[in-house]
């Protein structure tokens, strides 16, 4: 059985791929076919509330059944984590602990000098 | 008045001034800890700690002194003791909820636009040409993340010392004193010694991070992991860090320098 993360991920990648907004069965529909297994219908439920509840995904609840489409696509949400990792914000360092930040000119070529020399 | 109360509170008001200035300053200019990160660590938290502790005792110590000769003097001291305290413990508790915030809208966002590694655990490969490996603490979840293009660029030797840092910062729980330190700065935007001590502190736990790598793998080979994940970033205007602390990393590889 998938885990919830993974089945988020297969539910989010159909709203993106899907020009219209879609209601829960056509998703299950989309993600099926790739998939073979057919999620329940409440579960895939579920992970829409959940993926609204983590502002990733808006409602109509105007019609019924709800429609559900992305609220940004998937280079935005992208460009907002890459924006996250590379930036230079003060912010990032307390959020995350990258390898290498920024490596002076000087230091790259200490390496480089170094790395010539032991072939 | 008390005597020995308004002595206590100038002793500690001297500590409090020598760990706020000439002590940090000297410290931060030290060879020693590039190569006793683990040392150097503990002792800016013991400088952090104290500096603030001795500056509260120091009018605790003072209002108690004064209150029989001047309660409203008295009083004012106490006041300043117990509002420079809570200043440091609110900044704390905003600066741990604010990171937390941000840490979860990060998992959150992995969730969707990353995979998981095929064999390791607790591992996401990020679909990006740019070479980026970093680390996400997140309490008992924390993930190592890898990007495309830093598997690509990476032979299985680099790849494993570069992982051997992350795993180094998610074991030895770096997050927790690199958020107390931001905590800190921030709470005292106005002094120095606070910005001084977090950039110390971030190229510290780097430094302990590549030690461990070095354990399992040869200086060179982090060596080259560093310089591979250096030069193809895609923003290589990225301004180093300002530490002189962060090129001993670098040097720290090289053997002529390394042998004094």
């Amino acid at each position: 059985m998938a885990s919830l993360g993974q089945l988020e991920r297969t539910v989010m990648d159909a709203l993106w791929e899907s020009e219209a907004p879609l209601t829960a069965y056509d998703v299950i529909d989309r993600i099926t076919a790739t998939d073979e297994r057919r999620p329940a219908a409440t579960t895939v439920l579920t992970v829409l509330t959940r993926l609204e509840r983590k502002g990733f995904v808006a409602s109509d609840r105007s019609v019924r059944p709800h429609h559900y489409r992305p609220l940004a696509s998937r280079a935005d949400h992208m460009a907002e984590l890459m924006h996250e990792v590379l930036g230079d914000a003060d912010d990032r360092r307390a959020v995350l602990e990258r390898f290498v930040g920024g490596v002076s000119p000087d230091d790259a070529a200490t390496l480089r000098r170094l790395l010539t020399a032991e072939g | 008045m008390d005597p020995l109360a308004l002595v206590v509170s100038g002793a500690l008001a001297v500590i409090a001034l020598a760990l706020a200035w000439p002590v940090p300053v000297v410290f931060a200019r030290a060879d020693w800890p590039t190569h006793a990160p683990a040392r150097a660590l503990l002792l800016w938290q013991a400088i952090a700690l104290a500096g603030g502790l001795s500056m509260i005792g120091a009018l605790v110590a003072l209002g108690l002194g004064l209150v029989g000769l001047h309660p409203v003097w008295g009083g004012v001291a106490y006041g300043a003791a117990l509002g420079f305290a809570l200043h440091l413990l609110g900044h704390l508790a905003a600066t741990v909820v604010s990171v937390a915030r941000q840490r979860r809208r990060h998992h959150a966002l992995l969730e969707l636009l990353s995979s998981p590694h095929p064999t390791r655990a607790r591992t996401r490969v990020l679909d990006d040409g740019a070479p980026v490996a970093y680390c996400l603490p997140h309490g008992i979840g924390s993930l190592t993340v890898l990007s495309r293009g830093l598997l690509e660029s990476l032979g299985p030797a680099e790849l494993a010392a570069v992982i051997a840092h992350e795993r180094a910062h998610v074991e030895q729980r770096h997050d927790l004193l690199l958020v107390a330190f931001r905590a800190w700065r921030s709470a005292l935007p106005w002094f120095p010694i606070a910005a001084r001590a977090e950039q110390e502190v971030t190229v510290l736990v780097e430094l302990l991070a590549d030690d461990r790598a070095r354990r399992e793998a040869p200086d060179a080979v982090l060596a080259r992991a560093i310089l591979a994940v250096a030069e193809r970033r895609p923003d290589a205007r990225e301004a180093p860090d300002p530490s002189r602390r962060a090129s001993e990393r670098v040097r720290r590889l090289v053997p002529e320098t390394r042998a004094h």
